[in-house]
């Protein structure tokens, strides 16, 4: 499965065959067509690059009319100064070691673990359970935020990155469902000669499985990270203390800046210098591993 | 016939070994489900009957939450159709958008990959980051774009402080972000067999018949899977809104995510908030509902080998 996935994703080589002598209004078409979707990307293109940009304007640049699309000199202490102007090493680091990691751990051991047991697993009442467990991504995080904070509340773990954390360790459905699919390509009579050998479930989980679908953690453990590096709303309903914040909230509290006097004026580059960086840990495991999480998307989309 | 009948009833040692094997390795999830969903649900549904404001125990007060929110509650009257309006239009709009850009990233093109990596781009950057990306350039004195209108001798436009704009203006933003929906339509319209595109030239069909005839019917498993999860996902749209908007102006942005978010945390009204909970799911469990029932008549399923 997986190899067709690849291979019907680019075809390539068919494509290449088809091409053929192209005619006077064939060539202007190409060209229409190319010049909308050269303007379209453009347009998708230009809120991030003026993210960018405006990140390295100094005051005169920021309110003027026509806007600047290219300052000059370029700004690039305004990285520097925006990251002093609030503690945003401390944000990163609460995101990061208070929460994304952990988060990570917890997601990619307890969705193995559960989804091999979905999968690889041949047990009755099995496919009873999972279909259950694929109606819970139906049920909207509302209905069970209010009872869930108050849960936490009693535990006292209110102000702490606790409650976003410790339900990472009990798989979700939807990775469980990415992963089971990514499980159920590898052919069964790998794990049944294993079986054989005397190796049980959890041996052949570790030694055989997990192996054979490295690509599929990778996006596992990329997606959680990721999850909790652009989560917003998580740690607004548990964290209110500033010393605890992640950068989302960092982030936030920049712009809210913007409404005191005096500082005004470079409140927008700090705050389009601090977005840059968020984003750019995005941008990277993005091209990092684009292949595989677009092979997870379609999995999930086109083969559920 | 009977000892046949009773052994299919009754698990062999091994059968019985298979699954407790099977329960142990879904136990993490099982775990979670009866503590993060069951549980929840029903307390959820308990509290919709109370007024409880955390600090003190919930007050059993019967349909009371639930009758406010219909007949004497303000907000509640805008925030449903507000919701309505957001869902209804941006989820569709949202998918057509990312249906045609991959359409027309699916025909013959230099560059595709570098083009189809543009238009995922939006939708790979933090929900927090586009809030504060748009508000700049929203802005009405300092944004980029209004500074351009005014530049050529335009009037601005107030896109997010103006009721009237502001949730068109959300929605664009929501078509701008459709990468992840495109990339899906892309692979999709990538697995249509050309066989049967050749089949419809040899028919006699022109391009827009093709599409009208073979390319939606083939795609339209996903754009099921799409505008359901669409949908769910739309009703509980808060990071961008809050962030850019906060509900205002008057109101005009204040959706049902936003409205339950500040009667449970900020209001501290958890039995209120419980009673939008809930109603928010039956919104939610119909659509779906309905949506499923009524794809029999548009949805084509492709007899694969899979």
């Amino acid at each position: 499965m997986t190899v067709q996935v690849s291979s019907t994703v680019t075809p390539r080589v068919a494509r290449r065959r088809r091409r053929t002598r192209l005619s006077a209004t064939g060539v202007l078409g190409e060209i229409a067509k190319h010049s909308l979707l050269v303007v379209l990307s453009a347009s998708f293109i230009l809120p991030l690059y003026w993210m960018a940009m405006s990140a390295l304007k100094n005051l005169d640049q920021v309110f003027v009319i026509p806007p600047v699309w290219f300052p000059i000199p370029p700004r690039w202490i305004n990285y520097v100064e925006a990251w002093q102007f609030d503690d945003f090493n401390l944000y990163t680091l609460n995101t990061v070691v208070r929460y994304a990691i952990p988060v990570t751990i917890g997601s990619v051991l307890s969705n193995v673990v559960v989804a091999y047991g979905f999968s690889r697993i041949y047990w009755r009442g099995r496919d009873v359970l999972f279909s259950i467990c694929l109606m819970t991504m139906m049920i909207p995080g509302q209905v069970t935020m209010v009872p869930v904070f108050i849960i936490f509340k009693h535990l006292g773990w209110v102000n702490s990155y606790r409650p976003l954390v410790v339900p990472a360790f009990f798989a979700n459905a939807y990775t469980i469902f990415m992963l089971r699919q990514f499980f159920r390509t590898i052919p069964r009579e790998l794990s049944e000669a294993a079986l054989i050998d005397g190796a049980g479930e959890f041996t052949i989980m570790w030694r055989i499985i997990m192996p054979l679908v490295k690509p599929a953690l990778a996006v596992v453990a990329l997606s959680a990270f990721m999850g909790a590096w652009n989560d917003y709303m998580g740690p607004l309903i548990y964290i209110n203390q500033t010393h605890l914040y992640p950068l989302a909230m960092g982030l936030a509290r920049l712009s809210a800046a913007l409404n005191q006097p005096g500082i005004k004026g470079m409140v927008y580059p700090y705050m389009m210098a601090v977005s840059t960086i968020v984003t750019l840990p995005s941008v990277f495991i993005f091209f990092f591993a684009q292949r595989t999480f677009i092979e997870g998307i379609v999995l999930t989309g086109i083969k559920g | 016939m009977r000892a046949v009948a009773r052994r299919r009833e009754r698990m062999t040692a091994t059968e019985r070994r298979r699954v407790l094997t099977g329960l142990l390795f879904v136990s993490p999830w099982l775990i979670g489900f009866l503590t993060w969903i069951i549980y929840p649900l029903v307390s959820s549904f308990y509290y919709s009957f109370t007024r409880y404001d955390v600090l003190r125990s919930p007050v059993f007060i019967g349909l009371k939450n639930y009758v406010e929110l219909f007949t004497s509650d303000p907000h509640f009257r805008v925030v449903l159709p507000n919701t309505f309006y957001y869902v209804g239009l941006g989820t569709p709009l949202a998918l057509v958008t990312a249906f045609l850009l991959a359409t027309l990233l699916n025909t013959r093109i230099v560059g595709r990959s570098v083009f189809r990596t543009i238009f995922y781009f939006p939708a790979i950057v933090p929900a927090f980051v586009l809030a504060m990306v748009w508000s700049y350039l929203l802005n009405p004195q300092y944004g980029a774009i209004n500074a351009v209108l005014q530049a050529a001798g335009m009037k601005t436009i107030p896109f997010l402080t103006s009721p009237a704009l502001a949730k068109p203006t959300l929605i664009v933003i929501g078509m701008w972000a459709s990468g992840y929906s495109m990339v899906l339509y892309l692979a999709t319209l990538q697995n249509v067999p050309r066989e049967l595109y050749e089949a419809a030239t040899v028919d006699g069909a022109n391009a827009l018949q093709r599409f009208w005839n073979v390319t939606i019917p083939m795609c339209t498993p996903v754009i099921l899977f799409t505008l359901v999860t669409g949908i769910i996902y739309g009703f509980q749209d808060f990071t961008l809104p809050w962030l850019l908007t906060n509900g205002g102006p008057s109101e005009s942005t204040e959706f049902y995510a936003l409205h339950l978010f500040r009667n449970a945390f900020r209001f501290l009204r958890m039995g209120k908030a419980s009673a939008m909970a809930w109603i928010l799911f039956l919104i939610i469990v119909v659509l779906t509902f309905i949506l499923f029932k009524s794809s029999g008549r548009f949805v084509y399923y492709a007899d694969t080998s899979e």
